[in-house]
């Protein structure tokens, strides 16, 4: 069931400027991979071509055989989770995971009992099950994450998108929703490309990861051969600086530390 | 460690330090005033509709002219309000939710009646529709009625109100953003239910906060409907105007009784206004400035 992507050198600009350049990109079937740049490199414009919410000014999206330019909004069956998630926030957590149902077409529309078993069911997946009378503004940011997860999971996405999926959350969250989502995906095997631009987080969750600079692609592979192996000066920077982006924030830290531990010692004495 | 120690006693600079008299003082000012301009006018018209008693007043207000002016009120408010759902939904869902060249100027138009005066709102309709202006010959010549009709203070009322409900909506609209619809969208959801089970759930109460306002507007508009209404008594006088023509026959009764009306309608309006606010605090403040 699960679907091939590939991206063939698509083309987008917003008024003058252009966001993406010829960006080409294969996803195999059931892989998780990583979309990684600086930001404005275009990862983003790039997911939402790929799910049809932009339109793309030249190049295709393929859906395994299937020209994706095809289909409408409604039949690329895409599982999109937004950076703030874009829960409904008038609708419980059930009605949000159920909406895609209800939503379609009368003659594949499930009976509302069927609906309901089956969000519940989705809720169950993402360990919500008890929540599902609850508001969004009721939830912490983990778990609105992963309503939103199952909210896209319920129209049995073809693809599974992903917008900068920990962005918005704190550090130890962050650490542990990554985890989870790395077993929840070898669990279902969807098809995920997910956007993001920490570096860590493409390496420790992605099966590979493409680099994305000014938009083009600048090289795809597993986070070995990307360190090992990089294809470009700018991938080469890139992941250094990201590397090295961590050192100075920790040095400085503990600088800062040591220059107030000095300066109560000095207030305290003199008082 | 010990932060509370070692901090030096910094005396905060309170913005409510001055002498009691000076705050006394300005208080008392504050409440003269409102006694004087607000509170005093609403007492007096009451006092003055009431003058002769409550069989007078009731008298007053079941004149045919005057029940006639009501009803006129009252149908022209319910077409105004409905149009500016109509169309300020429509023109906040197009300006918030797409992208495209002059979306500034039309921001602009939207909010011209607010610096227009009503008078000059309701004369540009005489010079347009009227029997002299520019498309008065060829109404006249198909027998159509604008100026001096039900039409002319429609549009007048419409003309006046615009911006109530559009503004109030666009603001809401633009803050909320489009996530929510484009969620929708991808999970298969048509234009119309993610309208119905999306966007409008998310503004009903700065919906519900313009139309108040514009209600209020429309019921009470004086200048730009006294321009095109011709005041002809019992079918194009609305309340105000009949207010004015009664004071100015020296019916003092009856001016007030059609007032005190009014003065009804705005206390409600004010009450539910600040229920609104109270209530719906976040959703309203979205869409509060203009």
């Amino acid at each position: 069931m699960s679907v091939a992507v590939t991206v063939e050198n698509i083309k987008k600009e917003f008024g003058q400027y252009p966001a993406l350049r010829g960006a080409s990109l294969k996803v195999h079937g059931g892989e998780l991979m990583a979309i990684l740049g600086p930001s404005g490199s275009g990862k983003t414009t790039l997911l939402r071509i790929v799910a049809g919410l932009e339109q793309p000014e030249g190049g295709r999206v393929m859906f395994d055989d299937l020209d994706a330019a095809t289909l409408s909004l409604r039949e690329r069956r895409i599982g999109f989770v937004f950076q703030h998630y874009a829960l409904f926030r008038h609708m419980t957590v059930l009605d949000n995971v159920a909406f895609g149902l209800r939503a379609q077409p009368r003659h594949t529309r499930p009976d509302p009992v069927e609906i309901k078993r089956r969000s519940l069911e989705l809720l169950e997946l993402v360990q919500l099950g008890e929540f599902g009378n609850r508001y969004p503004a009721q939830l912490s940011g983990g778990q609105r994450q992963r309503v939103a997860l199952a909210r896209a999971l319920a129209i049995k996405p073809r693809v599974l998108l992903l917008d900068e999926p920990f962005g918005a959350l704190d550090a130890k969250v962050r650490k542990e929703l990554r985890r989870w989502l790395r077993e929840f995906h070898d669990q279902t095997g969807h098809t995920t490309l997910f956007v993001t631009h920490d570096q860590d987080e493409a390496f420790e969750l992605a099966d590979r990861v493409a680099v994305l600079n000014e938009g083009r692609v600048e090289q795809v592979g597993s986070p070995r051969v990307l360190t090992n192996n990089p294809a470009s000066s700018f991938v080469a920077k890139f992941l250094e600086e990201s590397d090295l982006a961590m050192a100075p924030r920790v040095l400085s830290a503990e600088r800062y530390n040591r220059a107030t531990k000095v300066r109560l010692r000095g207030v305290s004495g003199s008082a | 460690m010990s932060d509370a120690v070692m901090r030096p006693p910094i005396r905060q600079a309170r913005v409510n330090d001055e002498m009691p008299l000076v705050r006394y003082a300005l208080i008392g000012v504050a409440v003269l005033f409102l006694l004087l301009i607000l509170f005093l006018p609403l007492v007096a018209v009451f006092a003055e509709a009431f003058r002769r008693g409550a069989g007078a007043y009731l008298n007053a207000l079941t004149d045919p002219d005057t029940t006639a002016a009501i009803g006129l009120t009252l149908l022209v408010a319910f077409i105004s309000v409905v149009f500016n759902i109509v169309v300020g939904v429509s023109a906040a869902w197009a300006i918030a939710k797409f992208h495209f060249r002059g979306k500034q100027f039309l921001i602009t138009l939207i909010n011209l009646p607010f610096s227009v005066s009503p008078v000059i709102s309701g004369l540009v309709f005489v010079l347009l529709f009227g029997a002299g202006g520019l498309l008065g010959p060829w109404l006249q010549a198909h027998d159509i009625e604008i100026i001096f009709a039900l039409p002319g203070i429609v549009l007048a009322t419409i003309f006046v109100t615009f911006p109530f409900v559009t503004q109030q909506l666009v603001t809401l609209m633009q803050a909320q953003g489009t996530q929510e619809e484009e969620c929708a969208l991808s999970l298969g959801a048509s234009g119309w239910r993610t309208f119905l089970f999306v966007t409008l759930p998310n503004i009903k109460w700065g919906l519900l906060y313009g139309v108040l306002l514009c209600n209020a507007r429309a019921m009470g508009e004086f200048g730009a409907v006294a321009v095109v209404s011709g005041k002809i008594r019992g079918l194009t006088n609305t309340m105000p105007l009949q207010v004015e023509i009664l004071y100015n026959e020296y019916n003092f009764v009856a001016a007030f009784a059609v007032a005190s009306l009014l003065a009804l309608l705005a206390l409600v309006t004010l009450a539910l206004k600040s229920f609104f606010e109270w209530r719906f605090a976040d959703a309203i403040a979205l869409g509060a400035t203009r």
